[in-house]
């Protein structure tokens, strides 16, 4: 079996701090591998060493079943990578940027410009493509720069939270484009914030925290460690509290009630249709609730499951000057 | 071979974009000839005073200034090489390039390339400006294209100089002044604007030994026929030894993944 990249004991650190401590993970080929990790994480350390940017200081990388520490030039052929933050060129047209990459990707001209066009058009970019890049918002600039990375026709595609800062209809819009890519056989490295987006994206998911591995697993693993989603009622008074408890008695396992909070949580598996549900018979016992939510796990909640604390974000940082 | 060739195609791709930024940024070019013309309009009238009209063998006093300020302004302009690398690396341009299965020395050649181009631009309106003041090349065409040749060959050397510079310090302000720091010196205790034998004599040495006034007095010997004293062909050696120290010292801290 080769897999689409791996790491074996992968061990690296800037001066005194520890950005790796030991990460051993590998992602079969063709498939999406989300990684979920807070700030300083090291996720996007794991990034720049499998895209050759840097070395690592002990164990071994593979992408494509070749070592990146011993043959950098033939991985970089066949991956592409769509960085943290936007690698692109603000005086050149995003037309320009990407037809530049594609001809150093080895592609002829007339080949990168037909290329290019396509790209184009598949990120939604055509009419701003003439533009001057200093000219694009956020979520422009995050889909010309995953653009860039596509033009190669790269097998396997590294993307450093290509959502973070994006309003919820971009996100999707380029959920769908990462879907796209899946299905057409690319092996794609994910890396995120958002348990969500590993969900709806991954097929196996590592949580990572200070430079390890710390769960792996495919999302219906991991929840099962959370516990899924959940209705959470609460109440104006004590004796609305009983009822409701006594009425949603027995309809889902783990039911906790707090009596001083006066909430119920109870965990559900189908949570649209479940939620509606419960309201019901909420509604039946004759009870008015002070607040109905429904709360769906967060990666605040995996690390909860995982560590038993909440994870500890370190301050974001970003290079100067850069642009999301 | 096909490397070499892959890394002039690469290297080529890639002065074409800092060409393409240079034209879209043509206040770039603009302001960079207005300092050595407030430099040239300065000195000539500030100094060519104070110097009298002429300089021995030279003529004019402006016939003595230009070849000192084109090397001057070629020299500034190369420090830019350093500023555009540490910028491109901030912006995270050569985190894209370095993930490209591209020539490692793509990004250097077409920065360096890129520059000189832009130098030479600085060069001909400076010229330009020069022939208004009243300079004259006193020794036909070919000896010109010499001078020109030879002062851009040194400022293309000195832009391998500036990469290096502005990979190790990997912040433009600071590319900036570390390449001031070492140019003002150098220019200044040189034969640029004056001749060196006013000077006290341990400034003499140092002035009349280092490469700024070889290549001052190599472009006054093709501008004007002055005696140059052999300072082409030591000029020439310092452009050979710099290229080969500070083009595989650039290269191998570009390729350096850390
Ligand atoms: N160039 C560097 N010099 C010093 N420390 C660094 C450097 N790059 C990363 N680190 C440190 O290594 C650790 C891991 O950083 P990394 O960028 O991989 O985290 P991350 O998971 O990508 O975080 P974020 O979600 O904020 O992007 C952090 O503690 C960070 O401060
Ligand atoms: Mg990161």
């Amino acid at each position: 079996m080769k897999y689409a990249f791996e790491l074996k004991n992968v061990k690296k650190h800037y001066g005194k701090v520890v950005a790796l401590d030991g990460v051993t993970l590998r992602a079969e080929e063709g498939k999406v591998y989300g990684m979920l990790g807070p700030n300083g994480a090291g996720k996007t350390t794991i990034v720049k060493i499998l895209s050759t940017l840097i070395e690592p200081d002990k164990g071994v990388a593979t992408v494509a079943g070749i070592d990146i520490s011993l043959d950098p030039t033939s991985v970089r052929k066949t991956i592409g990578l769509a960085g943290q933050f936007a690698a692109i060129d603000e005086f050149l047209t995003g037309r320009e940027n990407i037809y530049m990459v594609g001809l150093l990707y080895g592609l002829k001209a007339k080949e990168s410009k037909t290329r290019t066009t396509d790209i184009l058009e598949r990120l939604n970019l055509t009419d701003a493509a003439d533009r001057q890049v200093k000219t694009y918002s956020g979520g422009m600039r995050r889909r010309l720069d995953l653009g860039a990375s596509l033009v190669g026709h790269p097998k396997i595609l590294f993307l450093d939270e290509p959502t973070t800062g994006l309003d919820p209809r971009t996100r999707k819009e380029l959920w769908e484009i990462i879907r796209d890519l899946a299905k057409d056989g690319t092996s794609i490295l994910l890396t995120t914030q958002y348990l969500e987006e590993a969900d709806e994206l991954a097929d196996k998911i590592a949580v990572i925290d200070y430079g390890k591995v710390i769960a792996e697993g495919t999302s219906a693993q991991l929840k099962a460690k959370l516990g899924g989603d959940m209705v959470e009622f609460e109440m104006t008074n004590e004796a609305d509290y009983r009822k409701a408890l006594e009425a949603t008695k027995g309809i889902s396992k783990g039911i906790k009630g707090d009596d001083f909070e006066l909430t119920i949580k109870i965990p559900v598996k189908h949570s649209a249709t479940d939620l509606l549900k419960i309201t019901q018979i909420v509604d039946r016992a004759g009870v008015k609730p002070q607040n109905i939510s429904l709360h769906k796990p967060t990666l605040d909640d995996v690390f909860l499951a995982i560590t038993g604390k909440k994870p500890k974000h370190q301050l974001p940082k970003k290079p100067k000057g850069g642009k999301q | 071979m096909t490397t070499v060739l892959a890394g002039f195609r690469d290297g080529w791709i890639v002065t074409r974009r800092n060409l393409l930024r240079y034209m879209r940024l043509p206040q770039l070019v603009v302001i960079s000839s207005i300092q050595p013309i407030m430099f040239l309009t300065l000195f000539n009238f500030v100094f060519g005073g104070a110097i009298g009209a002429t300089v021995a063998g030279s003529g004019p006093y402006i016939n003595y200034l230009l070849p000192g300020i084109l090397v001057q302004t070629i020299l500034f302009g190369s420090l830019q090489t350093g500023v555009g690398l540490s910028r491109d690396l901030n912006a995270g341009i050569i985190d894209r390039f370095r993930s490209l299965p591209m020539s490692r020395s793509a990004v250097l050649t077409g920065r360096t390339s890129a520059d000189i181009i832009r130098s030479s631009l600085v060069a001909m309106i400076l010229l330009g400006m020069g022939y208004v003041y009243g300079f004259r090349f006193q020794n036909g065409a070919g000896d010109a294209v010499m001078m020109i040749a030879l002062i851009l060959a040194f400022g293309y050397a000195f832009s391998w100089i500036a990469a290096f510079v502005g990979l190790a310090v990997k912040d433009e302000e600071t590319a900036q002044l570390a390449g001031f720091l070492f140019i003002f010196p150098l220019t200044f205790a040189s034969a640029t604007f004056v001749p060196t034998a006013t000077m006290p004599h341990w400034l003499q040495v140092f002035a009349n030994n280092q490469p700024v006034t070889f290549a001052v007095t190599a472009a006054r010997h093709f501008a004007l026929g002055t005696p140059s004293g052999g300072a082409e062909w030591k000029l020439l050696a310092w452009i050979v030894g710099i290229l080969l120290v500070f083009i595989p010292l650039s290269i191998y801290s570009y390729k350096k993944r850390s």
